[in-house]
């Protein structure tokens, strides 16, 4: 399961910075998405990954890590999905004025040699 | 100590919060009531800090720890209120007011949500000054991030977009970098509150230790972005330049977020208590700060407009910052907090001062004729017709004044307070011991060689605009306008004749950031007594 995981996050990781250094804004979105699945993964990982786990607390048992899920990191990626939609949505904004604005959907505003 | 002062610390960031929510319901033309609302907020924002600082201040509870909740520190959330924090909620507040009275003759109109944007920048800066929690120190950032994006395209028009573009991705791309740190040093240490990691620190195993640096290099990575240090900040004039100017007054503080973070974090978490990883990355700041001020001084000499200017100089401010903090002395990080509040006063005021000169030589002014345009607003006529825009008398005089007080601030010249900070953070390391270190003259060097490149990139600019202008037209200025410059330098006098005062806050607020004893026992108090195994170890 981890290897698993590591070689999603990393190819995710990989084609996310390959097309955020892509010269179209479309490609630079794309691979933000991208980019921010794979650190989304990568908090969810930093609980440990295990399987059957109780994500709360069961009655009569004591609340420690060796039998639960760690809650913090499930939480620090909701937020992180959360707040992630919304700034590329904004981004997305962003793009299409600059695409109607400039005609072009480079991300200099202008095409290379003109 | 009454009930209602116990919230002093959370006040920041709830009324600027409801402002901005209450405004969201107003119709947008009802613009005069939203001024109105904005402005009480704001000058209530700068009353609340003021009253912070004199509370971090008074002795008795330097560090005011607010807990949300009512959760111990691991476990809940908390706001720390001390010196620092205290600092630099007095320097957003009066940058508020100051951004915001400069923005009602003009910038409110460019377009739409101006009011709102700006409260949740407020509330985003304030916040991410006053938490002590590494998570919700994201959350501020992204708050204070999405509000600038709105203010940086403010106005609108090709170079914005163009600008805001460039600005949005890239700190899209510095927030991911943040989420990874934050997240590596959970997984490390098993917690995100500031004042529990840095007591973990030293007791971490060898074989951790790599993976918590690593995390918090690429934490401190997201920080020296929006700090613009070489070669991180090469987005930074290129924004600044294009930002309207009532926003980029606002805005300039951000890249002192970045210094606050590195510098809270750093010796909170790299200082003397961390063991084996006391003063990681030292180096790192200290080199970063001298080629950020080289590239700065490059960039100032360089410029040939106001505004980018102005960008550079924010640079320049930036390096010598990261490395006056790099040096690692108590007293150099006393000049430099007294350095920063000087400089981002100037700065602010060097980006209000700008636009008034310039639209005497009429560049901005049909930028902004265009966006006003696009918007359609019907009712500026009769605002420019109703006696405001009375040009008032020796305009010219008052804002050469301004543009000269400026550059000499920012050139760190005497006699005002930009002459006594740089002094302050070099006396100090020349008088740390009978061997003056080779960093210690490369830094003096830098700090001397960049003022001078801002002399002359300013005289130039200066008789450009005041001296040889061939149509030597007196910009229409209103009192609104020209009254937030004057707060701003007269501030900065007030600086420079109570440098007395402010500089022994300003070296109790160092001492208290180099030995955090008082922070960690403040923010942890009732938690070390805790049953084993209550801190959620792994």
């Amino acid at each position: 399961m981890e290897l698993i995981l590591s070689l999603g996050i990393g190819v995710l990781t990989g084609s996310g910075v390959w097309l955020l250094l892509r010269p179209r804004t479309f490609q630079v979105i794309v691979g933000l998405s991208l980019l921010s699945y794979a650190v989304n993964l990568f908090i969810f990982s930093t609980g440990g990954l295990r399987t059957g786990a109780p994500p709360i607390l069961e009655g009569g048992r004591a609340g420690t890590l060796a039998m639960h899920a760690d809650p913090v990191p499930q939480a620090l990626v909701l937020t992180a999905i959360v707040i992630g939609f919304a700034t590329t949505a904004l981004f997305l904004v962003v793009l299409l004025a600059s695409r109607g604005l400039t005609g072009t959907d480079h991300v200099d505003g202008k095409e290379k040699g003109r | 100590m009454t009930g209602w002062m116990d919230h002093l610390t959370i006040a920041p960031i709830v009324l600027p919060l409801l402002t901005g929510a209450v405004m969201m319901l107003i119709d947008e033309r009802q613009r005069t009531l939203k001024a109105v609302i904005g402005m009480a907020s704001a000058l209530g924002l700068l009353g609340l800090a003021v009253l912070a600082l004199a509370v971090a201040d008074a002795g008795t509870a330097e560090v005011r720890v607010y807990r949300l909740g009512n959760w111990p520190a691991n476990f809940g959330i908390v706001l720390v209120l001390d010196r620092f924090a205290a600092l630099m909620l007095v320097l957003t507040g009066i940058l508020g007011v100051a951004a915001l009275t400069f923005s009602l003759p003009r910038w409110q109109k460019a377009g739409a949500h101006f009011h709102p944007l700006f409260q949740f920048q407020l509330m985003g800066l304030n916040g991410a000054f006053l938490t002590g929690d590494l998570f919700n120190l994201f959350v501020f950032f992204e708050i204070m991030l999405a509000a600038s994006y709105g203010l940086a395209l403010h106005g609108s028009g090709l170079a914005r977009v163009r600008a805001g573009l460039h600005y949005v991705a890239i700190n899209l791309s510095a927030s991911l970098l943040f989420l990874i740190g934050v997240s590596m040093i959970y997984g490390v240490s098993g917690t995100l509150n500031m004042a529990d990691l840095a007591d973990r620190v030293a007791g971490l195993a060898a074989e951790d230790r790599g993976l918590l640096e690593a995390g918090a290099a690429i934490l401190g990575l997201a920080f020296l972005i929006k700090a613009g240090m070489w070669p991180l900040g090469f987005w930074l004039p290129n924004t600044y330049s294009t930002l309207n100017s009532a926003s980029a007054a606002i805005v300039s503080i951000l890249s002192k977020v970045g210094i606050y973070a590195v510098l809270r974090l750093w010796l909170l978490v790299f200082g003397d208590g961390a063991g084996a990883s006391g003063g990681f990355g030292g180096t790192v700041l200290l080199v970063g700060g001298l080629l950020t001020v080289g590239f700065g001084s490059i960039a100032v000499l360089a410029t040939q407009s106001m505004a980018r200017l102005a960008g550079a100089c924010v640079l320049v401010s930036s390096g010598t910052l990261l490395a006056a903090i790099g040096a690692g002395q108590v007293s150099v990080t006393g000049g430099a907090l007294f350095y920063m509040t000087s400089s981002v006063l100037a700065v602010a005021g060097f980006f209000l001062v700008i636009e008034l000169v310039e639209r005497g030589r009429g560049v901005g002014a049909d930028v902004l004729a265009v966006t006003r345009e696009a918007f359609g607003e019907g009712d500026d006529e009769d605002a420019d017709d109703g006696g405001a825009g009375v040009a008032i008398p020796a305009t010219m005089a008052i804002l050469g004044i301004g543009f000269m007080s400026s550059a000499l601030l920012l050139a760190g010249l005497p006699p005002l307070s930009g002459f006594l900070a740089k002094f302050a953070i070099l006396s100090p390391l020349l008088a740390a011991g009978p061997e003056v270190a080779v960093t210690t003259w490369i830094l003096l060097a830098a700090l001397v060689l960049s003022g001078l490149a801002t002399v002359v990139a300013m005289t130039r600019v200066g008789i450009d605009a005041f001296w040889a202008s061939p149509a030597a037209e007196v910009p229409r200025v209103r009192v609104a306008e020209i009254a937030p410059v004057l707060l701003l330098l007269s501030l900065n006098l007030a600086l420079t004749i109570q440098a007395g005062p402010a500089m022994r806050y300003m070296e109790d607020t160092a001492r208290s950031l180099h030995a955090p004893q008082d922070y960690n026992g403040a923010v942890l108090s009732g938690l070390r007594a805790a049953a084993p195994g209550a801190g959620g170890t792994r």
